[in-house]
């Protein structure tokens, strides 16, 4: 019996058990699936995390207080203690000019603002007047705060765009006046809506910040390097910069780059384990799909002996009901990898999505290993089989 | 003319707790080309054994069986298989078609292990189904028939790749008196159309429509060669 009628014939067969055929390939859709949405879904997020960076640009140096590699989150969280002081903006500042065109502390804390009757739980950023061309934050209307404004210490506050229309409706925010923390700020701008760093955030000037609110302290300082200056050796400045006032585990240099490999090697290792963990249920389908073709074998044990009088040899007894595991678990792995990319077109509102290129060669792959490791077993006990037992079999 | 089938001191032990028991001993046969033989005797005579032996669906423990002028002593497995395909047609007492497969589908399975190219195989199939008067069931499904016309279908499969030889082991076992009948008639039909026919069966009168009868006990051949 030739391949093609090898495969005409298990087609049939499974065609005779639809129902069947469907529920013992579900284990390998459901594995598929898993593998496909979560892979997909982390995708997304690296996705996310690297269009983040690109937004800020390329050329940026973040120094955090101790000895870490990325925190996790925003630069700037607000921990209890920091090693990082205004002295070490000035330090950056003269000692590496040449590499550095601007520096901002990062500083923030959460407050309550209030607009009239409205009130929001909110993040509170203490930065230098130049932080939007560092972090490319320009508002939408108004203006961002000045140097003489950050060396006054004045109460002018930027609002982020989702926060705005929560405290302003369709009111215009501008020279309106908020409260944070019972201080009064004028709200000099609102930003376009960008990201949720500061989509719902409140931007003053780290000066105003320090003077207003006690206990905060600068967690990083962040450093535009100047065009056409090496990133390595912009960072290496600001790093023999620092070592005029700071030991080497008091505080720690990364560029952006530094975060997302640490980012990529983090949501690697994740993938890898998502996928091994949805594989686990690979494994589970692969189990039923032998359970199954073992069940078939039996009820299937004097069609087996008849086909043997009428020509076959054990091969191609072995070859058929191979074929028909591997139909079954390939099936499942097409339909897994349908939903899988149904799921991920989905939820692309939410998260830039997309299935890995090599996820899908990988996943049928799999699939079809998985009908040929666990079809091999019953293939094998439909061979052996004496034509003249399976003939006589009731 | 070379016999269509030869046995020659065919044997056939089986080894049961140690202990050898002869199921088969010293059957000398010749069939010629359109003979149409009974096989007969009680239930334990051997008859089973000796139509597996001669279907080549088991292997005798001495002797030798030759079909068409091929010994079959010491093929493999394939051979056996390919042998068993071309030369030899079964029609069993329980039909054993396929379930839930059209007529035409379960005539045509012994052409799929067959070396017949597989654009022939529908033509070929459609030729003996209206040799045995089924062409308006081509579509009808094996449970959708009496058992009458499964055993027709059973015949037509057993036709189908033009074998030198039909061993049929009780053809009529299953059915009524009169669906019988029609099958007797048949059988002789076909036999009259020069195919060779071996009939295995415990019944008399089913024998007696052959043109020869063997009648076993003990596993040898006590009447009729």
């Amino acid at each position: 019996m030739d391949i093609k009628e090898t495969l005409s014939t298990s087609l049939k067969s499974l065609s005779l058990n639809k129902v069947r055929s469907f529920l013992t390939m579900l284990g390998v859709v459901i594995g598929v699936f898993a593998v496909i949405s979560l892979v997909s879904l982390v995708e997304g997020v690296q996705n996310y995390v690297e269009e983040q960076f690109e937004d800020l640009g390329s050329n940026l140096i973040f120094v955090a207080s101790g000895n870490v590699g990325y925190q996790g989150g925003r630069p700037g969280q607000n921990l209890s203690s920091s090693n990082l002081k205004e002295k070490h903006i000035d330090l950056i500042e003269s000692e590496a000019e040449d590499y550095i065109e601007y520096v901002t502390p990062t500083i923030q804390t959460l407050k309550t603002v209030k607009y009239k009757t409205n009130n929001y739980y909110s993040a509170v950023i203490g930065v230098s007047y130049n932080a939007d061309k560092i972090f490319a934050i320009y508002p939408k209307e108004g203006r961002f705060f000045n140097r003489l404004e950050q060396n006054n210490s004045s109460k002018v506050v930027i609002i982020g765009n989702v926060l705005y229309s929560k405290l302003f409706g369709n009111e215009n925010p501008i020279k309106k006046s908020v409260k944070i923390d019972g201080h009064s700020y004028e709200v000099i701008g609102f930003l376009e809506k960008k990201n949720p760093d500061y989509d719902e955030s409140l931007i003053i000037p780290y000066t105003t910040l320090r003077d207003d609110f006690e206990g905060t302290t600068i967690i990083s300082i962040v450093s535009k390097a100047r065009a056409k200056v090496s990133l390595d050796e912009a960072s290496e400045r600001v790093r023999l910069a620092l070592y005029k006032d700071l030991n080497d585990d008091e505080f720690t240099v990364l560029t952006q780059d530094d975060i997302l490999d640490s980012i990529d090697s983090i949501l690697g290792i994740l993938t890898i384990a998502l996928a091994a963990i949805a594989g686990i249920s690979l494994l589970v389908g692969g189990i039923g799909i032998m359970n199954i073709m073992l069940v078939s074998v039996t009820e299937r044990t004097k069609e087996i002996g008849l086909r043997k009088a009428l020509g076959a040899t054990s091969r191609d007894i072995k070859r058929q009901f191979m074929i028909e595991a591997v139909l079954i678990s390939a099936s499942g792995g097409l339909v897994g990898l349908f939903l899988g990319w149904l799921t991920t077109v989905l939820i692309r509102d939410l998260i830039n999505a997309s299935v890995p290129f090599w996820a899908i060669p990988l996943s049928l792959g799999f699939s079809i290993v998985v009908g040929v490791v666990f079809g091999t077993y019953p293939a094998a006990k439909a061979s052996e089989k004496d034509p003249i037992e399976a003939l006589r079999y009731e | 003319m070379i016999p269509v089938l030869e046995a020659k001191n065919l044997c056939k032990n089986y080894d049961i707790g140690g202990v050898s028991i002869k199921a088969v001993c010293n059957v000398n046969l010749i069939i010629n080309k359109g003979d149409f033989v009974a096989i007969t005797g009680k239930s334990g005579s051997g008859k089973s054994t000796l139509m597996h032996m001669l279907g080549l669906l088991d292997t005798p423990s001495n002797g030798e069986l030759i079909l068409n002028g091929k010994n079959t002593k010491g093929m493999n497995e394939k051979e056996l298989a390919q042998v068993r395909n071309k030369e030899i047609g079964f029609v069993f007492q329980s039909f054993n078609l396929l379930q839930r497969t059209t007529v035409l589908e379960n005539v045509m399975l012994p052409l799929i292990y067959s070396t017949i190219p597989n654009e022939e195989h529908e033509k070929i199939a459609l030729n003996v189904i209206k040799q045995v008067g089924l062409d308006h069931r081509l579509k009808n499904k094996s449970n959708e028939l009496s058992g009458g016309e499964r055993q027709r279908v059973a015949i037509a499969r057993a036709l189908v790749n033009s074998p030198s030889l039909i061993l049929a082991d009780e053809p009529t076992g299953n059915l009524d008196s009169k669906t019988g009948d029609e099958i007797e008639k048949m059988l002789v039909e076909l036999n009259k159309k020069g195919i060779t026919i071996i009939l295995v069966t415990h019944d008399n009168d089913l024998a007696q429509i052959t043109k020869k009868q063997i009648v076993l006990r003990d596993g040898e051949i006590v009447d009729g060669y």
